[in-house]
């Protein structure tokens, strides 16, 4: 590999020598591949991830943003003051930032955007980022404040994510299709179904962006992803869906490859309610059944680092409870026993479509067999998982990666899909929320990983890992992803 | 008092049976898969459900004589298991097209031009319009993907196919003298149906079986690569070739050998189809002579 990476820089060396050593300018275009296509371009309208790949940064900002490494940084608003009491937010915007359509971006729209993401009739998808606001008043044009009917330590972060980006009250109507947000680029293009094409603001407010176009081709075919890679049609392909061809990119001197972590905590959600799944003794069983190892080895070829709880490892808070739910089938078979199921039991496992899910479903039905629980597997596409399992709650056994960033007061909501909603984790929330003290915080959320970890809420198998492969001259594509974004406003070619 | 002639004895049977490449070639590929579908039942090298990770992607050697999938299970096992999987899946689908299309055929040859007729045959028309990869994705939605729903899938398609043949058959046969003699003796349709008709038509049958046959194998593995029929644990051709796509520049023997033995199976049971055409049907037959 030496040599044949030494070959190839003489051969570029020679056929630089032959060009008459003419400088080329660096390529300014990139062609970014991607799993899914968006249903539409509003962020503030649906959950789709796609979404917020598309446009978070790119198109649209909110009043914070999140860095690569996760970390809140300052976005539309310059700084922040925050009162004593911590109820009272006072943001200081950027001056000169425009929409696309060069209206001038002011505290009218902040105001606008924060009341029409909290209203009644709003879509939002994430809504509870919103809960905690009592008003938003318009100090100057310059400065907002936001009032909290009660602290929540999490504001800032919750001001940072896709669904929270300030948009042009005058552009509503048609966000779906034409989004004008204050984003480096400029929506010129859709091809529904193929691709979407972005170009350079030239009016952008903040750094200019090396980048003039950008276009995000959709590939939903890992074969054909694959294909698209080696043939150089896309240059960066992120969130590659088969992670068994990334040795091969990573062999190829032409590729690297992108392995960061993610917000998607994987686990086998347990229906709490259904008996004989309202047994922790049960779910323990299960959690134990479970070789952790095996499954990131086998469904994700080695991508992924186990997880005891539900939370990220790249969080400062995170607590490795792994050892609570180790790998051990002796003493699964005990405890279900002594919950009576020594007989076995028979369950439902339904998988959506990503390959973590059906290769995982495959493994862990080999493993809970191994124990004498018998799963039946129904293979299941996203609508129809989300209306039988997410919504329908009709399930034993799901596999599903988690990926909001902070997730973990899902735990606290009884009617969502795997129903755990304990009061003693809800008042865990409460205290959470009231909480600005980071140490404080950081005990607040380590009881809470306790908690569900030693209740075996749910098998929790491993933290999703991102996984990209990227042409050797770019340069700046986040590694990690703090959210679901393809950050492009710091990528640029090398030469 | 039949349809053709049957003064071959069986010796000169066996003659044209060893006279027929095609059908002899026919024999021994299906022989084999059967074989080894009814094999898998008592033995297999390896348990084909069993996962093992370590041993993942194992080109084909010694101990595993095809390979090892990516997760470690032995691909010759799950050939063998997955092949009971195709045949059990495409006989039952064949068995419902014989059982409800024949007698409907039949019904529909001895009403021939009457109202009865036209319900069977244009009801066949309907069936006939969709696909059975349409009708498998119609049922799944409903009932959810499983191997009994790709059997009943692709059964509701062969009726049509029966139905089809036995009337055509069946028609030019109620006008010969035979059949007018019977009725002139008193019996019912229903009786000349059974003991005149059916018994002539039963060669083109077994032709068109054989090759419906080797069709819903086919269909089988459509449906499991599509992930509509059998699901995982249970092997299936289809679902091997699946998985193996994106693994197909790692592993290529994932693909191969599943796509050898689609392709071998669904050869035999068509050269032997050809070669039961050939021996039984009595136009070529005299043909020949």
């Amino acid at each position: 590999m030496i040599y044949g990476k030494t070959g190839f820089a003489v051969a570029a060396a020679l056929a630089f020598a032959i060009t008459g050593g003419v400088a080329q300018a660096a390529k300014t275009d990139i062609v970014v591949g991607l799993q899914l296509e968006p249903p539409h371009l509003d962020p503030t309208g649906a959950a789709a991830g796609a979404i917020d790949q598309v446009v978070y940064s790119n198109v649209f900002e909110g009043l914070t943003r999140f860095a690569s490494d996760g970390s809140i940084v300052p976005g539309l608003a310059k700084s922040w003051e925050i009162s004593d009491d911590g109820l009272t937010y006072i943001f200081q915007l950027n001056e000169g930032v425009t929409f696309h359509d060069g209206s001038a971006m002011d505290a009218e729209d902040v105001k606008f955007s924060l009341d029409r993401a909290r209203a009644e009739d709003s879509t939002n998808a994430q809504k509870p980022l919103f809960a905690d606001i009592a008003s938003v008043e318009v100090m100057d044009p310059m400065s907002v404040k936001v009032t909290l009917s009660k602290q929540n330590g999490s504001f800032l972060f919750n001001m940072a994510w896709g669904d929270a980006v300030i948009v042009a009250p005058e552009s509503i109507a048609d966000i779906k299709t034409k989004p004008v947000g204050t984003g480096p680029f400029v929506l010129s293009n859709w091809v529904q179904g193929d691709r979407i094409e972005l170009a350079r603001n030239p009016d952008y407010w903040g750094e200019a962006v090396s980048l003039e176009k950008a276009t995000f081709k959709f590939i939903p075919d890992p074969t054909a992803a694959f294909a698209a890679v080696m043939a150089e049609d896309v240059n960066a392909f992120m969130a590659f869906p088969a992670p068994e061809n990334l040795p091969q990119f990573d062999a190829d001197p032409r590729f690297k490859v992108l392995v960061g972590s993610t917000e998607g905590e994987t686990i086998l959600a347990i229906n709490n309610k259904m008996p004989p799944f309202d047994n922790v003794k049960v779910r323990e069983a299960i959690a134990h059944a479970i070789d952790r190892q095996a499954i990131i080895d086998g469904a994700m070829f080695g991508y992924g680092t186990p997880i005891g709880t539900h939370f990220a490892p790249h969080n400062p808070a995170y607590l490795d409870l792994t050892a609570n739910s180790a790998y051990d089938p002796e003493k699964s078979k005990a405890l279900l026993a002594e919950a009576g199921f020594a007989d076995g039991i028979t369950t439902t496992l339904k998988l959506p479509p990503p390959s973590y899910a059906r290769r995982g479903g495959e493994i862990i039905a080999s493993q809970l067999k191994a124990v004498g629980i018998t799963v039946e597997i129904s293979n299941l596409e996203w609508a129809q998982w989300l209306e039988q399992v997410f919504r329908g709650k009709d399930f034993g056994l799901s596999i599903v990666s988690h990926t909001e960033p902070m997730d973990i007061g899902i735990y606290g909501r009884e009617d969502y899909y795997f129903q755990y909603g304990k009061p003693e984790f809800q008042a865990l929330m409460a205290d959470l929320d009231a909480s600005t003290d980071p140490a404080e915080r950081t005990s607040i959320l380590q009881a809470a990983q306790t908690m569900i970890s030693e209740d075996y809420v749910n098998a929790y198998l491993f933290q999703l890992a991102n996984t990209g492969v990227a042409n050797m001259k770019i340069e700046g594509l986040w590694a990690n992803a703090p959210t679901q974004a393809i950050d492009l406003t710091g990528v640029s070619w090398t030469d | 008092m039949t349809a053709f002639d049957t003064s071959s004895n069986e010796a000169s049977v066996l003659r044209q049976v060893l006279r027929s490449r095609s059908l002899i070639i026919g024999l021994v590929l299906s022989a084999v898969f059967i074989g080894a579908a009814l094999v898998s039942y008592v033995w297999t090298p390896f348990d084909a459900e069993a996962l093992n990770i370590p041993t993942k992607l194992k080109t084909p050697d010694a101990v595993h004589w095809f390979g090892t999938d990516h997760f470690g299970r032995d691909i010759f096992s799950m050939i063998m298991v997955g092949a009971r999987t195709s045949i059990a899946v495409a006989l039952i689908a064949v068995g419902i097209g014989i059982l409800l299309g024949v007698p409907l055929g039949l019904a529909s040859a001895a009403r021939s031009g009457g109202w009865l007729d036209e319900v069977i045959m244009r009801g066949n028309d309907l069936v006939f319009a969709f696909p059975a990869l349409l009708i498998a994705i119609m049922i799944t939605a409903v009932f959810g993907p499983s191997a009994v729903n790709a059997i009943i899938a692709i059964g509701i398609f062969n009726i049509p196919v029966f139905a089809r043949l036995s009337r055509g058959s069946a028609l030019s046969l109620w006008t010969r003298d035979y059949v007018l003699s019977a009725r002139v003796a008193g019996k019912g349709a229903l009786r000349i149906s059974i003991e005149h008709i059916l018994p002539n038509i039963m060669n083109l049958l077994i032709v068109q079986g054989t090759i419906q046959f080797s069709l819903g194998i086919l269909a089988e593995a459509g449906l499991s690569y599509v992930g509509l029929g059998a699901q995982p644990p249970i092997p299936s051709w289809g679902r091997m070739l699946a998985d193996s796509q994106t693994l197909i520049t790692l592993a290529p023997h994932m693909a191969l050998f599943p796509g050898f033995a689609i392709l071998l199976t669904v050869l035999g049971l068509n050269l032997m189809g050809d070669g039961l055409r050939d021996l039984l049907d009595p136009r070529l037959r005299n043909a020949r002579r």
